[in-house]
């Protein structure tokens, strides 16, 4: 449908001159563009520089305010959900601020707001954050984190055995565990009465179209790997995950798995668009106490992959010793086993457990919370990738998540 | 059609020539605007996707180069999913179109002599509005659920198959996208049928033409600006939406659609130029689209 011009003169003068406004507008465009391309040149280069920033001054004797970033429903909360009671207690005794906030919804997308500060040592506002180990291995790869000064840090020598000597951090000299659990299946106790025992369970006919996954490649990919036989701790050959993501990608295609999603999975679970599930441990205590008790957890027969979120100072927080101090002071067994008896997850701090024999001894005895040598021998860590693997293998769960 | 204002019977002499400072100044912050959120960033995006990987070789650096095959193997890489995205931008302007045309024409046409109901559907149709639109596509992904009252009743009725579902599926998609952009679709319809002369209505039917033929041959040319309009404010947002098809919301794995991609590239596995040259391609392509329909369908219909 072209249109000739109208006859009248007046409107053909008026698109005449719209039509060499536009021209000209696109010649002063033009000139701008010239010194926006010598302007972008400048700074160009994408991630991390070659060197490696340097830790901010320490002003915590003077500056007696600290921010601390984490994750929901991370730390004890009181019946309102309004303060937190062993934070308000650390301020009292410290006489140091610290604002809670509720930052961290996912690693990727925190660390997509932050490192092209962190890259240049600034300061991003946080002094302390909690991310997943593997999260945490980049940061330290880059040298994004603060060295701890462990001599201001004595109670870190409550730290799990176990979890003293990881891979991306021997000594833990830059990161301390704050809670850790467990990934495995879990199910709608009302839809599939007989339960589940491992993974091959979740591909059965019955639950077609009906199962979820999650997003964390570590732990998916993780629990497909265990349940063939593959210990995921060690170093293992590429073809054993592009055996696991050949499952993975079938049980996709074939419409088994019904949707692969973060921390949303239990938007799923509580519609039931998803009738069973991998999933997190500490997940299912709360979704049970919110839903009513309808779901039930449980570590795969073939193995469960164990996880923790660690503390780490950023590069450019200028508070490390009063941050260092605060993680003391969740490093002592009654802190810790008070917020253990709130969040459900694992406390790495040696003697919470009998501290929660004090507040409360049923769940000194929950495997979840407090896990046995024989529950954590039935668990794996997924060993660190190096840098090329995190891509290469990031690439492949990616594709399947995008079906390509 | 805005030119109708000026078209009185004197003819106006030439619009002022002379270059004036203060016409520039006044342009200053509107062009300083334009070249710092507009032009900056697209030259970094257009540099960005020419990057290749660092020889350092960690996750995410890169540094600048000329690798124009970025763009090969994104066009390869994902030449599904960015068909997938103008499939479903197509399907969800025609839903619009078709459910909104018979709205508008209602609500400017036949309720003309009830301004109060006039204007109670407008509030009607710009309500949804007031609420996040991330949280009625929330809403939605939830009322389609397996166990809901809909998906369920529809298995009662047989309509749908025991072991079907409608989250995560195209279906799923192609509605929340049509459901999200209807009122884009509605406002300019609105204001364009709101100005129809229902005269030329009266004169097409006194000559003994069709009702249907008035419709098509009167009542579509006039409204042609607001289909326009509408058609341009759904399509482009819809092509480059990734809310909707989201695993989060209403998609699945089988419906990631080039928003989806960019997102996945970007945020999780930093391949900043991947990312970098799909939205060049997403641009590029909408550009392309939208100027054969604006040439084609007239652009004086715009003003």
């Amino acid at each position: 449908m072209i249109r000739s011009i109208p006859t009248d003169p007046m409107v053909q003068r008026l698109i005449r001159d719209a039509q060499s406004a536009s021209l000209s507008r696109r010649n002063v465009l033009t000139g701008a563009g010239i010194s926006v391309a010598a302007l972008s040149l400048a700074a160009c280069s994408t991630g991390p520089a070659t060197a490696k920033p340097t830790a901010a001054a320490d002003k915590s004797s003077t500056d007696k305010n600290i921010k601390w970033d984490n994750w929901a429903a991370y730390l004890d909360e009181d019946a309102d959900g309004k303060t937190h009671p062993t934070l308000d207690a650390f301020e009292k005794k410290s006489g140091i601020a610290v604002k809670y906030t509720v930052a961290v919804d996912d690693n990727n997308t925190y660390y997509g707001k932050v490192k092209d500060q962190l890259a240049l040592g600034q300061n991003i506002g946080a002094d302390l954050v909690c991310l997943t180990d593997w999260m945490v291995s980049r940061l330290i790869r880059f040298g994004y984190v603060q060295n701890f000064d462990l001599s201001k840090i004595p109670n870190a020598t409550n730290l799990t055995p176990s979890l003293k000597n990881v891979d991306f951090d021997p000594g833990r000299t830059k990161s301390l565990p704050w809670q850790g659990g467990f990934a495995g299946i879990c199910w709608n106790k009302d839809k599939v009465p007989g339960g589940l025992k491992s993974v091959d369970d979740l591909w059965d006919k019955s639950l077609k179209g009906r199962v979820g996954v999650l997003s964390e490649m570590r732990d998916t990919i993780g629990l497909i790997m265990l349940q063939d036989g593959v210990d995921i701790s060690t170093k293992w050959a590429d073809s054993k995950f592009d055996n696991a993501i050949d499952v993975f990608r079938k049980q996709v295609t074939d419409g088994q798995i019904r949707n692969i999603k973060g921390n949303a999975y239990l938007e799923d679970l509580k519609s039931e668009d998803t009738l069973a599930a991998i999933c997190w441990s500490g997940d299912i205590t709360v979704i049970n106490t919110e839903a009513g008790d309808k779901w039930q957890f449980a570590i795969p027969e073939a193995g469960g992959t164990l996880w923790n979120d660690n503390f780490v100072i950023p590069i450019g927080s200028p508070k490390k010793s009063a941050a260092e101090e605060l993680i003391n002071y969740y490093y002592q067994p009654e802190v810790a086993a008070e917020v253990a008896a709130w969040v459900n997850y694992i406390t790495p701090v040696v003697g919470a457990r009998e501290a929660m024999q004090a507040i409360n001894p049923a769940l000194a005895d929950n495997q979840l919370i407090f896990p046995d040598e024989k529950t954590l021998s039935n668990t794996k860590v997924f060993r660190t990738l190096t840098a090329a693997e995190e891509s290469k293998f990031g690439a492949a769960f990616q594709a399947v998540l995008l079906g390509s | 059609m805005a030119f109708s204002a000026f078209a009185s019977g004197t003819v106006q002499e030439q619009a002022p020539r002379r270059k004036s400072r203060i016409a520039l100044l006044l342009l200053l912050p509107g062009i300083l605007y334009l070249v710092l959120f507009f032009l900056v960033p697209l030259v970094s995006l257009l540099i960005t996707s020419l990057q290749a990987p660092s020889a350092l070789g960690d996750i995410g650096v890169y540094e600048t180069a000329f690798q124009w095959q970025n763009y090969v193997v994104s066009i390869t890489q994902y030449g599904d999913q960015i068909l997938r995205s103008f499939l479903y931008a197509v399907l969800a302007t025609v839903f619009a179109l078709i459910f909104s045309y018979p709205l508008a024409y209602f609500i400017g046409v036949k309720a003309r002599n009830w301004p109060l109901l006039q204007n109670l559907m407008l509030v009607l149709v710009i309500a949804p509005f007031f609420i996040s639109f991330l949280l009625r596509t929330l809403a939605w992904k939830s009322l389609l659920s397996d166990e809901s009252a809909f998906v369920t009743g529809l298995k009662a009725l047989s309509l749908l198959a025991p072991d079907a579902h409608i989250t995560g599926t195209p279906v799923a998609v192609v509605f929340g996208l049509t459901y999200n952009f209807i009122p884009f679709m509605t406002l300019p319809l609105y204001a364009a049928l709101e100005r129809l002369d229902t005269r030329y209505l009266e004169a097409g039917s006194d000559l003994y033409a069709h009702p249907f033929t008035v419709f098509r041959t009167v009542t579509i040319p006039l409204s042609m600006p607001g289909i326009v309009s509408g058609v341009l404010l759904t399509f482009i947002p819809a092509a480059g939406d990734y809310v909707n098809a989201s695993r989060e919301f209403l998609g699945g794995t089988g419906t990631a659609m080039i928003g989806n991609v960019i997102e996945s590239n970007f945020l999780v596995q930093l391949n900043y130029p991947a990312a970098a040259s799909l939205s060049i391609i997403l641009m590029v392509v909408i550009l392309a689209i939208v100027t054969v329909y604006v040439r084609r369908s007239g652009t004086e219909d715009l003003l």
